[in-house]
């Protein structure tokens, strides 16, 4: 196994576009579980720790641009009032060693149904920002995951990062495990209001083959919302509504039973994680935050 | 292959260091020599264990849970540069089985594996990627078969048999009064059922053999029980005894696990083969087959009471899952038959307990062995009887409380002390903890945690108890003993004990005990452990809760002993009377005039060394009616669990377990206090999170991703209140402490759940799905070929 090393973001992407086989690393908490259980033996070893351009993150245009180097506990630092629910997310994530090593890009990279930063990234239309010495492009975060542990990155490039609107209203993430701490998701639900456009963004973790967007139930809510005026006023949003809205969420769901949990529970639970992370995004709505 | 020319003795890399205890006499806590060690990372366990030109040993493991093997090809893997050795059943020398109980258990497996995992060859390699790559070479010849994975099934007539004495491993069959006759005003039945709980010892299975170039071996090895391994790989290398050396290295965790033989014959032969010392060592997933599991079990009871709480009969029949082979199913078999009925008064008790062979894994010892699985059930019908009465849980527990004089249903008469109702009475007097606001309250203290799944919203709290016992020691006759050499000399001009046993520290401290006793009975501030080995005779096992009665017993005596001696020659040379002698920071005190004579002084340059056996009474085999005085001693704890349920989510916080137990003395109160905090860890991982998820024979879920232990968010602070009612036939009038803890906490957070839910909850580990109401162990089942979200990410 040869270890490539580039000290650039340039030279990453050369070696990348020489060594098409070449594995990505940067905290390593999903590539060497791989090699140690002997999944995975990759050729080459493209380990992109040293390079900074990655381990950054920018305000562009009301956006933020945060390279795939940048760790969960960066993150919940330095991003808690700009991105909540990326934060509240990250906390989740393994223990506090997984999230001193553990990076967004590496979530991406995986493109596991249960990764926990990808439903705050779908719920507040992120993008990817894909790199190779030909170029860069932008996919929307829901075009870039395609199924478990598949994504659309092409064997020349590499993840830059990505592009996440600075939260512009309330937001939330709640994720069900067996165990209080250091779990994978059984199942998980982010939620963003976005009230300058009136528009409520949501996505289900892991009760699906890739994370996905319960749509109906954001147009349900945003009609409910609209109707009664109540981005507006501020009102309270009915309780009956509130459980429209968790039964549409579960009507997105298409969870499957394995050792982590049945599907019928992971129906229900994000049915529960929705109309609750609802309620609370909307009571800290109405208390002017 | 040549053989290797120069072979060191010892790996260069040595076994933990011989430990020095902070001084501290019997009664003290004291600091643990291996403590800042292992906290900092520096404790040598086993699986560091290194030696220069060493190999690596690897083991192939069957796939299927039940198949015939039609051949096993291994010439392609011999052919892999860098592999020295591979090896099958036709390598072995000696006996081709083992077992601790019965011989059953292929070293390496011939004509048919009867489990996933059993192992079939081995490889010795000059790197470990080496030996795994060969295992890959080996070809095998399946005929893969029906595996049997119901107990009940295979207790069928019509099932075909795994081995020659056919399914049924054990049946304890336990008849007290007459179930028949007795006439109860309420009766409750109830049907119970504990999934498969593993060890799951950090440290995985790992050992060094070395061969001494004279056909003998050095095997250096975490285990608990030095002897019994010894003996079986001296058995099946076809060696004597003494050519068969084993040295205790640091061990990682055992609970029960590390009682049978997992790579001990494997790496002797590969080294015996090879002439080179031959280190194996398991990961994660490889450990989950490696070791024996905790007894799934099915119990169907029945408890029958008069109208004001007396109880009249327990009719109990459990189902045990032992798995592939014996391993030491007999005990559990027995256990589980003579604890069935709880620490309680009943005048009737019919019950049968069966063990089962199936193609899962095999099970065996676990911390509680077999009282684990009864109590579970025995504690959730009291709770039911309760209810049925109208009674309140504890009054009916303490208005049948067991107390000395009665006889356990096994017909035992119940030893003092048995302080079960005064064990229930100060549970329940303990203060309940304040109930903080639900509202505004930090994640960490809400059901799920930092997962943020609820503020309040659908959490319930729930009360639970329950009282748990066990037999301390090793029961039904077997000879029990364990051996100490205690050494007195003087050494840099200060006197120096050396304490020498055999007995396997595996984390619970009994080399800070041993210390402690010889500071106490010779007073000598300077005490010397040596490492375990085998060079001395055996001292049982450390399980059963059992090495601070008996090998704690025996190094007092040849302290005792010792002493005498110490004594003998004080009279000889200065007329002393030996009956107002003492010992005290090293000198020999007469009582009323002071210092005698300097230990240094009266010694001299000699030694005094003393060599004892101590045996604890003898117990005796059980009866066809299952009655007879099995057991040597007797440990009970009481638990009270308190719980916050999401009623919505499944999810759970337990928020505190109280507990009251009686350990006669006390040894090490900080030691004790470990022991009762884990014990109440591993039960609340049974509650509520550890099961192998086994189907059609195989295990769903090796990995600590998916067989999740709980983290110290999910412990809750533990009250206690511990008793000293000496034993007056133990040492310092002790009890075992190990098990006991771990037997009351699942009952009582189980009954926690059902106090919050008002839910049946008949099972443990207690699933999310179960507290929601969703029935059935399983949903819908994965589709063919798609795969799911979470199954993609091991
Ligand atoms: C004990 C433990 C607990 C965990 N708990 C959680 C949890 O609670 N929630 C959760 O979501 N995950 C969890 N994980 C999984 C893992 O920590 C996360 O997926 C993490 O985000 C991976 O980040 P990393 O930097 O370590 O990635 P790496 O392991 O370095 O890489 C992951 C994947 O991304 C690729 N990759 C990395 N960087 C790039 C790049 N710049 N361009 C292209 N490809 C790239 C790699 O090739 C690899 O395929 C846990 C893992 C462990 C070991």
């Amino acid at each position: 196994m040869e270890f490539l090393q580039p000290a650039t973001w340039r030279e990453a992407l050369e070696a990348k576009s020489a060594h098409h086989e070449a594995v990505p690393i940067f905290g390593g908490t999903d590539v060497m579980v791989e090699m140690n259980f002997d999944r995975r033996r990759p050729g080459y070893v493209l380990d992109l720790t040293r390079v900074p351009e990655i381990q950054v993150w920018e305000r562009e245009n009301g956006k933020f641009r945060v390279g795939a180097g940048v760790t969960y506990t960066r993150i919940i630092t330095d991003l808690k009032n700009e991105l909540p629910a990326l934060a509240m997310a990250s906390r989740t994530v393994g223990s506090p060693q997984i999230r001193n090593r553990g990076t967004v890009g590496g979530n991406l990279g995986t493109s596991s149904p249960a990764g926990d930063a990808l439903p705050p990234l779908y719920a507040s239309d992120a993008e990817v920002e894909l790199a190779s010495v030909e170029g860069i492009r932008r996919v929307p975060v829901g075009e870039f995951v395609t199924g478990p542990k598949r994504n659309v990155l092409r064997r020349e490039e590499l993840i830059w990062g990505f592009i996440i609107p600075e939260a512009e209203g309330p937001q939330q993430y709640a994720k069900i495990g067996t165990r209080n701490a250091m779990v994978i998701a059984v199942c998980s639900f982010g939620l963003a209001l976005h009230p300058a456009r009136r528009k409520v963004g949501t996505c289900i973790g892991s009760a699906a083959p890739t994370p996905v967007r319960a749509k109906e139930a954001e147009e349900f809510i945003e009609g409910v919302l609209a109707e009664g005026d109540l981005w507006e006023t501020r009102g309270a949003i009915s309780e009956a509504a509130l459980r429209r809205f968790g039964e549409m969420v579960e009507m997105s769901a298409r969870p499957i039973s394995d050792v982590r949990g049945t599907a019928e529970y992971r129906r229900r639970a994000v049915g529960v994680l929705a109309r609750r992370t609802l309620s609370w995004a909307w009571a800290e709505y109405r208390d002017g935050r | 292959m040549t053989r290797a020319e120069t072979i060191p003795t010892t790996p260069t890399r040595e076994r933990p260091e011989t430990p020095v205890s902070t001084p501290g006499r019997v009664g003290e806590s004291t600091t643990r020599a291996d403590g800042v060690p292992k906290v900092t990372g520096e404790f040598e366990y086993s699986s560091d264990l290194w030696m220069d030109g060493m190999l690596y040993g690897a083991t192939l493991r069957s796939p299927h849970p039940h198949a015939n093997i039609w051949s096993v090809d291994t010439s392609e893997a011999e052919a892999v540069p860098g592999i020295f050795a591979v090896l099958t059943h036709e390598d072995v020398p000696g006996r081709k089985v083992c077992g601790m109980e019965v011989p059953d258990q292929p070293v390496l497996a011939w004509e048919r594996v009867r489990y996933q995992g059993e192992p079939i060859a081995l490889v010795a390699a000059d790197h470990p990627e080496t030996a795994r790559r060969a295992l890959e070479k080996i070809s095998v010849e399946y005929e893969v078969l029906d595996p049997i994975t119901d107990a009940e099934e295979a207790m069928r007539e019509d099932t075909p048999k795994l081995h020659l004495s056919g399914n049924l491993l054990r049946h304890i069959h336990v008849v007290h009064g007459d179930v028949d006759t007795a006439e109860a005003d309420v009766v409750v039945e109830g049907e119970y059922e504990v999934g498969m709980q593993d060890q799951a010892f950090l440290g995985p299975e790992s050992g060094l053999a070395v061969p001494d170039g004279r056909g003998g071996v050095d095997l250096y090895i975490s285990t608990q029980w030095l002897h019994i391994d010894r003996d079986q790989v001296a058995e099946s290398l076809g060696l004597e005894p003494d050519q068969v050396r084993l040295h205790l290295s640091g061990v990682g965790g055992a609970f029960g696990g590390r009682e049978d033989l997992s790579m001990q014959i494997h790496s002797c032969l590969l080294a015996l083969h090879t002439g080179r010392p031959v280190k194996m060592m398991y990961n994660r997933e490889e450990s989950f087959y490696g070791h024996v599991h905790r007894h799934p079990a099915r119990m169907r009871y029945e408890h029958g009471a008069t109208r004001d709480g007396k109880l009249v009969y327990i009719k109990a029949r459990l189902v045990f899952d032992g798995g592939a082979y014996a391993s030491s199913s007999n005990a559990v078999c027995l256990n589980a038959g003579t604890f069935a009925c709880g620490p309680y008064d009943v005048p009737n008790a019919l019950v049968d307990s069966y063990m089962l062979y199936t193609n899962n894994p095999p099970c065996g010892a676990m911390r509680g062995f077999g009282a684990v699985q009864v109590c579970f059930a025995h504690e959730a019908q009291m709770d039911k009887l309760a209810k049925a009465l109208g009674m309140d849980p504890v009054e009916l527990r303490i208005k049948n409380a067991i107390k000395p004089g009665d006889r356990f249903p096994f017909g035992q008469e119940v030893p003092p002390p048995a302080p079960v109702a005064e064990l229930l009475e100060r549970l329940k007097a303990m203060p309940m903890p304040e109930e903080e606001d639900i509202t505004g309250r930090d994640l960490r203290r809400l059901p799920g945690g930092v997962s943020n799944v609820t503020h309040g919203e659908g959490v319930r709290r729930g009360v639970g108890y329950a009282v748990g016992y066990k037999n301390v020691g090793f029961s039904a006759g077997f000879d029990d003993y364990s051996t100490a050499k205690v050494t007195l000399s003087v050494e840099g001009g200060e006197p120096l004990v050396r304490v020498h046993t055999a007995a396997a520290e595996v984390g619970q401290g009994i080399v800070t005990l041993e210390a402690q006793i010889a500071r106490t009975e010779l007073g000598v501030n300077k005490i010397a452990v040596l490492p375990a080995d085998t060079s001395i005779d055996s001292a049982g096992s450390t399980s059963a809760s059992r090495q601070s009665y008996v090998t704690g017993a025996a190094v007092k005596a040849a302290c005792e002993a010792v002493r005498e001696k110490v004594f003998a020659r004080v009279r000889e040379e200065f007329g002393e009377d030996p009956d107002g002698l003492s010992i005290e920071d090293g000198n020999v005190v007469a009582e009323g005039h002071g210092i005698v004579v300097p230990l240094a002084e009266l010694l001299d340059g000699e030694e005094i060394g003393e060599l004892v056996k101590y045996r604890h009474k003898p117990t005796y085999p059980l009866d066809e009616n299952g009655q007879g005085d099995a057991h040597v001693q007797f440990a009970f704890a009481a638990q009270r669990a308190i719980v916050e349920v999401d009623e919505e989510l499944g999810l759970v916080r337990v928020v505190e377990v109280a507990t009251t137990q009686d350990v006669g003395k006390a040894m090490n109160p900080q030691a004790l206090e470990g022991q009762i905090e884990g014990g109440i860890a591993q039960g609340l991982g049974l509650a509520l999170l550890e099961e192998i998820q086994v189907k059609e024979g195989r295990i769903q879920n090796a990995s600590f991703t998916d067989y999740l232990l709980p983290t110290i968010l999910d412990m809750p602070p533990v009250k206690m209140e511990i008793l000293e009612l000496a034993d007056p036939d133990a040492p310092y009038g002790l009890k075992g402490v190990g098990e006991p803890p771990t037997i009351a906490s699942t009952p009582a957070i189980v009954a926690a759940l059902r106090d919050a839910t008002g839910r049946e909850l008949n099972r443990v580990p207690v699933k999310p799905e179960h507290i929601v109401g969703i029935s059935g162990p399983t949903g819908q089942p994965p589709q063919p070929g798609s795969r799911g979200p979470a199954a993609e990410r091991a």
